[in-house]
């Protein structure tokens, strides 16, 4: 789902990232957040809810709303939405509160 | 403790051009932002602006956010950091915020705030499903990251944010299903909505969303009819097959960091919430304290940067620094301000600004 082309932005080919999500290997772009890298790559669902265990995507994307909190690198509720990827990190679905591994 | 004299909390637009102002006064300033990428929401604007050539009209926001950034990026008396979360403001001016997992403090003696704003949410079935996000997301995701939100989208919003994005969407190769508007005219200017018209979106007004479908995520859209109070007319519902709904249905200032410093907030509806009580100097409650841009009431870029201007210099005067021919630009600054104000698209602002007791 990366835009190929417009109108007026240029996307150029960046350095690809390799990461890990619920142990899957994926690649994003240096320049991505986790979650811009995760959305790329058709991942849209990114915790549970904490009581009734609902999907939570990200909803502000400014770091605001705690909506995209995910377990990285076995530290829960970190925003993915400003988190800038690195290579090698380890992301996974967070359930609830998440918990530290 | 490290110390500093100015403390600027968010670079945006605001933060940005408030900066410029005490470096030309020859003071140091150091600003914080939570974001990676220095400009607020510039950083996603690929529209032209409107306004006078004073305020850049016809440049994109992206390459008026070059320009800011350039003006001040160099200076020896400017220090930033970034990926940094201010979560306390106290009240004898200590700011604390966390980069990297590590709290750090700082002891200032002035603080702007210009924290902007986060988007608002309306209720509805299954409004937290992925797939259902802020059209400022859904901008920041394409426009900054290069990623479409999804392919088929529902627009729920008709001011200049939904209007906007709607195009925007269009640009990046996302098909714009229908743009929904509850209310019974369309929020924004009308040469934005006849543009995304003219390309074939359905805009509708009196509607609005009963409930998302979908399991794991947003698989499709019901709407309905809206009667005279807002109310969802029963057998007056449509399906769409969409994979995100995208809000643009209002902002409300980020106040907290002011809220917790003790400084007087007021609500005001006009102004998207609870605002900070400033005067004309864009100062707060509390002396050494300034509000400008969004969180002292949602508008738009253009006037966040000549509020931002205004509240650099005042702050510089007040702690006694030359400013060049102050009081000439400051004038200059506050009549542009209001003439920015004076068409029928400032009604709301105005009033918001008189009940806050500063029109």
């Amino acid at each position: 789902m990366r835009i190929k082309e417009h109108p007026i932005l240029t996307f150029e080919a960046k350095e690809e990232i390799q990461f890990y999500y619920n142990g899957e290997r994926i690649v994003g772009y240096r320049g991505d957040t986790i979650a811009s890298a995760l959305h790329a790559a058709g991942v849209k669902k990114l915790s549970e809810s904490i009581h009734q265990q609902r999907p939570r995507g990200f909803y502000c994307a400014i770091g605001n709303c705690a909506s995209c909190n995910m377990e990285v690198n076995g530290v829960p509720n970190v925003r993915t939405c400003i988190t800038p990827l690195e290579a090698n990190m380890d992301v996974r679905q967070q359930v609830g509160k998440g918990r530290v591994r | 403790m490290k110390r500093a004299e100015f403390v600027i909390i968010g670079a945006g637009p605001a933060g940005l051009r408030a900066a410029k102002s005490l470096l030309d006064a020859g003071a140091k300033v150091l600003i914080i932002d939570r974001s990676d990428l220095l400009g607020g929401q510039l950083t996603k604007q690929t529209h032209m602006f409107f306004g006078s050539e004073k305020q850049h009209a016809s440049k994109r926001g992206i390459d008026i956010l070059k320009l800011m950034v350039d003006a001040i990026i160099e200076h020896e008396n400017l220090e930033i950091i970034t990926n940094a979360t201010v979560v306390g403001l106290y009240k004898d001016f200590v700011i604390g915020y966390v980069k990297a997992d590590v709290y750090y403090k700082i002891q200032a003696d002035s603080i702007i705030l210009a924290t902007g704003a986060s988007e608002k949410a309306i209720p509805f079935e299954n409004n937290d499903l992925p797939g259902v996000y802020a059209a400022g997301a859904v901008q920041t995701l394409m426009n900054v990251y290069g990623v479409k939100p999804g392919e088929k989208v529902l627009m729920v919003g008709s001011g200049n944010i939904g209007l906007i994005v709607a195009y925007q969407l269009m640009q990046a190769g996302v098909e714009v299903v229908k743009l929904i508007e509850a209310a019974s005219h369309i929020g924004g200017y009308l040469v934005h909505a006849s543009k995304i018209k003219r390309l074939g979106v359905d805009i509708c007004t009196n509607m609005s969303v009963k409930r998302a479908l979908g399991k794991d995520h947003v698989e499709a859209v019901e709407i309905w009819k809206l009667d005279a109070q807002w109310k969802g007319i029963e057998g007056t519902e449509e399906t769409l097959e969409v994979d995100t709904i995208c809000m643009a249905v209002g902002l409300a200032p980020l106040t907290e960091l002011l809220q917790q410093l003790g400084a007087e907030v007021k609500y005001v509806r006009e102004l998207g919430g609870n605002v900070p009580v400033i005067n004309q100097q864009f100062k707060t409650s509390i002396d050494g304290v300034y509000a400008c841009g969004d969180v002292a009431g949602i508008e738009e870029a253009s006037s966040a940067m000549m509020a931002g201007e205004i509240a650099g210099i005042e702050a510089a005067l007040s702690r006694g620094y030359d400013v060049e021919n102050a009081a000439n630009r400051l004038n200059e600054l506050r009549e542009d301000l209001s003439n920015l104000r004076n068409g029928p698209h400032g009604e709301k602002i105005r009033a918001g600004l008189a009940k806050l007791g500063v029109l």
